[in-house]
């Protein structure tokens, strides 16, 4: 069994968070994990993408080879398409419907979500406003990777315990909303 | 212990756990957490191990030094293009020999994800004839680290740790060893081996000479050096590094079909490449960055075709490997299925809302018309995304102070005005000892100094110019009628306009420092930034 999952957006949107709670997840439940990640220049407002691999057996390539992602989770509609040769055929697509507008040349965004729904497995949120709804705009990728739920190989309360962890720092009020976020998303369920 | 860690920190923790005194480094993308995460270990704090940050590589790499002299361990971290900095430090330390053990980490960024090349340190060690190790996954990264110290305290020599982007950020699951105490403080044995006047180089450097003979027999007996035998004999595979992992990747859960030789000890261990190369029929050199073991394996009028690799086509020559091209070289189809849509356009990374720099680059481009194009030099920095539309400022950026000798230099051949554009942290890394030319010669240039009190491109670390700029270029002899501090924010944007064009069309030397600090320092790092300015001023 092994998962692999594209995470992609716009530096600064919470690319990281989302990777870092599936890490720490699997390595509660006892699973391998890799994870690359991009640090430095692009983080200024430049595409970023992270690879997360999750599996029971040792994972040898830090990074996914093209077709063979399980699942794209993108913070803005027009980065998940950057990374379409990444998906295997048929894998899974859960995006916010958001555009993220800072160049001058972002095609028409119904083009764009056009594109999108010509993959059968393909699942388009407004985790944005749903986040604004319980507090915080910056809560939708917790709401995005509750939407995904049911193609991790995580369970629902190894990912909110790996929510706490992470969260813990930042206090109780952090943690409640990262938690909510993810619930409503779980509540969008992808086979519905 | 099980940790989560990147490659980075898994060197981190392999260092303290090897009982280093000391890690001495100058950020740069990819090898900047390696420090960090030292700088936030709790057990580097009870151990009061030396975690602040250097001026630069150079000065890095010689505190290390200095530390390891005083018999302690000690770490250097530095990207790629650091070690050119650093460089004459490091090729005589290898004459000199080291005391207490002194390991290099040197990030390589093949692709330029964050550089502006693509250079492979694997040269650097074979230049300066000293052992390199190169970790294929984050377990070895953290037991090669501890394995180096040894290696260098055993032969008397720096080691070279060689990382690539794709590690260094990339987290996974290590097991660590239990720590071992620092070493103690001692003089070393012979104490003229630091003294590298000509009459003991010449010793030094035949004792180094000595010493390959036996790097070499550690390097064929190393168990990081490891053949893995297989059945096909048709294609013999030489993979260093994270070359394995894509290799292994091609054949998922089965095994390799051909045989493998996995490197990661320098020396070339010769003897296995040998024994290899006479039973294979093809071999296939897998290697990040440059084929330096398939250019020395291939010969030179490329007569016998036996080997494989980006000299020969099979892999592409420049840019990192991944799964894909790894799995191309094998003659395996991959799975894509899908392409990249048209209407996908690119989304190059930006200077931040509210940059002080944005604010620089407008005052400066509103005096274009009037002093001509193409007259701004450039440094490394975020400013260098100045270079980019819709900015267009800059027009050059070729390493770390190069901006103000260039705009020097351009001077010299006759343009007029010229104007070097460098950051606060980058000045004093390698611009001052450029200024101080400009300012001997008093040339017609004006350096803009542009201060948001952080190392921003790496993450807002501490800079080591901060409170110190106004008194670092008066000690340099800028005349004070031509020193002028500016705020950049867009409603002193006339202002700023006019005291840049009045030091524009000074013909000397003048300097002008945009201070404005960087918008992503957290309040509680600004309210420590404005303490350290204020006591620096003060003194």
């Amino acid at each position: 069994m092994k998962t692999n999952i594209i995470l992609a957006g716009v530096g600064g949107q919470g690319i990281l968070s989302i990777a870092a709670i599936l890490d720490t997840a699997a390595l509660q439940q006892n699973l391998y994990v890799k994870q690359s990640e991009v640090h430095g220049m692009s983080q200024r407002g430049g595409a970023v993408e992270s690879h997360v691999r999750i599996s029971d057996k040792p994972i040898f390539s830090d990074l996914i080879p093209s077709g063979k992602a399980d699942l794209i989770i993108a913070l803005e509609p027009m980065e998940l398409l950057r990374y379409l040769p990444f998906l295997k055929k048929d894998g899974w697509l859960v995006t916010d419907s958001n555009p993220f507008e800072n160049i001058a040349n972002y095609p028409d965004l119904e083009n764009v979500l056009k594109e999108i729904k010509t993959h059968k497995n393909h699942k388009i949120i407004d985790a944005l406003n749903i986040a604004k709804n319980i507090g915080n705009s910056k809560a939708a990728n917790m709401v995005l990777l509750g939407a995904a739920i049911s193609i991790l190989p995580l369970s629902k309360d190894v990912i909110l315990n790996a929510i706490k962890t992470l969260f813990d720092k930042k206090g109780e009020r952090i943690i409640d909303l990262n938690t909510e976020a993810f619930l409503k998303g779980t509540n969008t369920n992808l086979n519905q | 212990m099980k940790l989560l860690v990147l490659g980075n920190e898994a060197i981190a923790q392999g260092a303290i756990d090897a009982g280093i005194s000391g890690v001495y480094a100058y950020p740069g993308t990819p090898s900047t957490e390696i420090t960090q995460y030292i700088q936030k270990s709790k057990i580097a704090k009870e151990r009061a191990i030396h975690t602040d940050w250097s001026a630069n590589e150079k000065t890095a790499t010689e505190a290390a030094l200095g530390m390891s002299y005083a018999g302690k361990r000690a770490l250097v971290c530095m990207k790629h293009v650091g070690l050119n900095v650093a460089s004459d430090a490091f090729m005589n330390m290898a004459i000199s020999g080291v005391n207490g053990g002194l390991v290099l980490i040197i990030a390589d960024d093949p692709s330029m994800h964050s550089s502006q090349n693509e250079q492979d340190s694997r040269f650097y060690g074979k230049f300066a004839l000293v052992p390199i190790l190169e970790p294929c996954n984050q377990q070895e990264a953290y037991d090669l680290t501890r394995f180096a110290f040894d290696l260098s305290e055993k032969y008397d020599l720096p080691v070279i740790l060689r990382m690539v982007t794709r590690l260094s950020h990339s987290r996974s699951i290590i097991e660590t060893q239990e720590s071992r105490g620092e070493n103690n403080l001692t003089i070393p044995k012979y104490a003229n081996n630091f003294k590298l006047i000509p009459a003991y180089a010449k010793d030094q450097y035949i004792r180094l000479v000595a010493k390959q003979n036996d790097l070499l027999a550690d390097s064929e007996t190393s168990p990081y050096n490891q053949f893995i035998d297989a059945k096909d004999y048709s294609i013999g595979i030489i993979t260093t590094g994270i070359a394995y992992n894509y290799v292994m990747e091609n054949f998922e859960d089965k095994p390799c079909p051909y045989p493998i030789l996995k490197l990661s000890q320098y020396p070339v261990p010769k003897q296995k490449i040998k024994k290899l190369y006479q039973s294979c029929d093809t071999i296939l050199v897998l290697e990040e960055g440059y084929p330096i073991i398939e250019e020395r394996l291939k010969d030179y009028f490329d007569i016998d075709t036996k080997v494989k690799g980006r000299l020969s086509g099979d892999v592409p020559r420049t840019g990192e490997l991944n799964p894909n091209i790894v799995g191309k070289a094998l003659g395996l189809t991959d799975d894509t299925t899908y392409k990249i849509p048209n209407i996908v356009t690119g989304r190059p990374p930006e200077l931040c809302v509210g940059c002080a720099h944005r604010d620089l680059f407008d005052s400066i481009n509103t005096l274009i018309p009037e002093i001509g194009e193409k007259h701004v030099f450039g440094d490394i920095g975020c400013y260098a995304l100045g270079s980019l539309p819709p900015f267009n400022t800059i027009n050059t950026l070729i390493d770390m102070g190069a901006s103000i000798p260039m705009a020097k230099g351009a001077s010299d051949a006759g343009l007029f005005p010229t104007i070097a554009v460098i950051g606060d942290s980058t000045f004093t890394h390698s611009g001052m000892t450029g200024l101080l030319d400009a300012v001997n010669e008093n040339s017609p240039i004006t350096v803009i100094i542009s201060d948001n009190s952080a190392v921003a491109m790496t993450g807002a670390q501490d800079s080591a110019a901060l409170g110190r700029l106004v008194a670092i270029c008066k000690g340099i002899g800028v005349p004070e009628e031509h020193l002028v501090v500016i705020n950049p924010l867009h409603k002193n944007h006339d202002i700023n306009v006019d005291i840049i064009r009045k030091e524009l069309f000074y013909k000397g030397i003048s300097v002008i420092i945009a201070q404005r600090a960087c918008v992503q320092i957290p309040k509680l790092q600004k309210d420590k930034i404005k303490e350290t300015i204020l006591a620096r001023t003060q003194n």
